[in-house]
């Protein structure tokens, strides 16, 4: 089904929530996923007993969409377990738009839970362990002391070594992320909640002086560790006519795999894959997106991925994020609107944040709302950046 | 100090390539269809699925790919270490290989992209296997 403009109109997301505390105590993955589901039920005006198709990855415990569905008391007709790191919940809501036009489904639900923070997970610097049965890939990887933000620091010193970017443009996109945390309460009581040293508005300079942890990364070019996580109903064209919020439709999806060659460019992500088939779905041009939600697990994720998805040329994105073109009020595109995994929630996995934070924009509902947002972008980025990653981008739109 | 996660067995892809580190050769396998190198060790090809493969010695010399210095590792092999380089590091034949970059006074300052490396093999503790670092030519 298409809109007079040649957008598709088969599923759109129609209750979202997003669970408001980064540190808690006493509740486990799954609570916080439960509750989570009956806030974006709740948010739809739909009842719990109404989803018919789940997404989950696993990150409750148990066998993702097996587990799941019984913990939630479920019998539903499409069960999909995929699970590929932080992009999950755009590789599930491109399924779910494929599952429910196909008629497969009617109300389907992505849900997010994590206790990172409380278990103490050290997930940028806690190195790698020898966990599992023995794997080529861990045999050949785990004896260098490689931690995950050395991974996307490999990223970062060869996007500077190719194209001359410097860690000042890196920091732009810290800067504007914290520019709109600051005017997202949830993301300024997490920053306290944590024990942000600086919980202000942030410049180039405190970026770049800010403690190296693998060169050129810095600390504050690198997310928080949050507790957190939430819940997105995506519904049928038919079913997103009886919910309270006005649907935002999804209009294009994409997703990629890359991994470690003999002789990849490791400045180029699985985003320059996913992107055009998601803008070739949509029939759109990244020059005509209104918002962009990227997943922001380092500085660099961002910079690789704006190039990748066509929004400047390869190897211009350091110029690109200069002069405050990503903050909500003064930029031609406004990015994490909501501050991001650098600056507001980060529990491991937010590619379901970028969903949420997409959908408020074109609802009208953000803290840091862009005027008459039509087109929004979501990409998510799983896995790790220097070597085995996947991508997932999905592109929104509002009536 | 605690000792480096080490490679784990059986694990058949792999275990050739961890078998050479022991009379110190690095290898690689070229396969025998499409010519193509096979690199990290398995037992197909990625180009072209074929099993049919023949192994090689690496002069071990090559160039950097890419590189960080971890200034922060929490675990207890390398908390203590100080700084150090991580890299990929690309061999005359073909293949690019995660490593560390060992030999320099100080790894903020004397490392570079494109710089020219050494295979320099570091023996582990046991003999079970030996680790193949790189140091400036």
């Amino acid at each position: 089904m298409a809109s007079a403009g040649g957008q598709r109109r088969d599923a759109a997301i129609v209750g979202i929530y997003e669970y408001p505390l980064r540190k808690v105590e006493g509740i486990t993955p799954l609570e916080i996923k439960a509750e989570s589901a009956k806030q974006a039920l709740d948010d739809a005006g739909f009842k719990w007993s109404d989803v018919d198709a789940i997404y989950d990855a696993g990150d409750g415990g148990g066998a993702g969409g097996l587990g799941i569905a019984e913990y939630f008391g479920w019998q539903p007709n499409v069960i999909d377990t995929t699970a590929v790191g932080g992009s999950s919940y755009e590789f599930q809501a491109s399924h779910a738009l494929r599952d429910i036009a196909a008629g497969k489904a009617r109300v389907a639900l992505l849900t997010y839970g994590s206790t990172s923070r409380m278990n103490a997970v050290a997930i940028g610097t806690g190195g790698r362990t020898s966990a599992g049965p023995p794997s080529p890939v861990g045999n050949m990887e785990d004896s260098w002391g490689m931690t995950l933000i050395a991974n996307y620091a490999l990223v970062a010193q060869r996007h500077m070594y190719q194209y001359g970017t410097t860690s000042e443009q890196l920091a732009e996109i810290s800067v504007a992320t914290r520019h709109h945390a600051m005017r997202n309460p949830q993301a300024v009581r997490a920053m306290d909640d944590l024990g942000f040293v600086d919980t202000g508005e942030l410049t180039v300079q405190d970026v770049v002086e800010s403690r190296m942890v693998a060169d050129p990364l810095h600390l504050l070019d690198s997310c928080m560790i949050s507790d957190g996580g939430g819940a997105v109903v995506i519904a049928s064209a038919d079913a997103a006519r009886g919910a309270k919020k006005k649907p935002v439709w999804l209009i294009g999806s994409g997703e990629a795999t890359r991994y470690p060659t003999n002789d990849r460019d490791i400045t180029r992500s699985a985003a320059e894959q996913s992107g055009p088939v998601a803008f070739g779905e949509a029939g759109v041009r990244p020059d005509e997106i209104d918002i962009a939600m990227i997943y922001d697990s380092f500085t660099i994720t961002v910079l690789t991925i704006l190039e990748d998805l066509g929004f400047c040329k390869k190897g211009e994105g350091g110029q690109f994020v200069q002069g405050g073109r990503l903050r909500y009020d003064t930029g031609s595109l406004p990015l994490n609107t909501d501050g991001g995994g650098l600056s507001s929630n980060h529990p491991g996995m937010r590619g379901i944040f970028l969903l949420i934070e997409a959908a408020r924009q074109l609802r009208g509902e953000s803290t840091s709302q862009v005027k008459d947002a039509k087109l929004a972008l979501a990409h998510g980025n799983g896995g790790m950046l220097g070597s085995r990653h996947s991508g997932g981008t999905i592109i929104l739109a509002r009536d | 100090m605690a000792t480096r996660p080490l490679p784990r067995f059986p694990e058949p892809d792999t275990e050739p390539f961890w078998q050479a580190t022991k009379e110190h050769r690095l290898t690689y396998a070229t396969c025998d269809e499409c010519g193509k190198v096979v690199f990290f060790p398995r037992r197909h090809c990625p180009n072209c699925g074929s099993s049919r493969q023949t192994w090689h010695d690496s002069q071990g010399a090559g160039t950097i790919y890419s590189y960080s210095v971890i200034r922060q590792n929490r675990h207890p092999a390398f908390k203590d270490l100080g700084a150090y380089a991580i890299a990929y590091i690309d061999l005359d034949e073909g293949f690019r290989i995660l490593s560390n970059i060992v030999g320099v006074a100080d790894p903020t300052k004397d490392i570079k992209i494109g710089q020219r490396v050494r295979l320099r093999w570091e023996d582990q503790e046991g003999g079970e296997v030996s680790l193949p670092m790189f140091a400036p030519a």
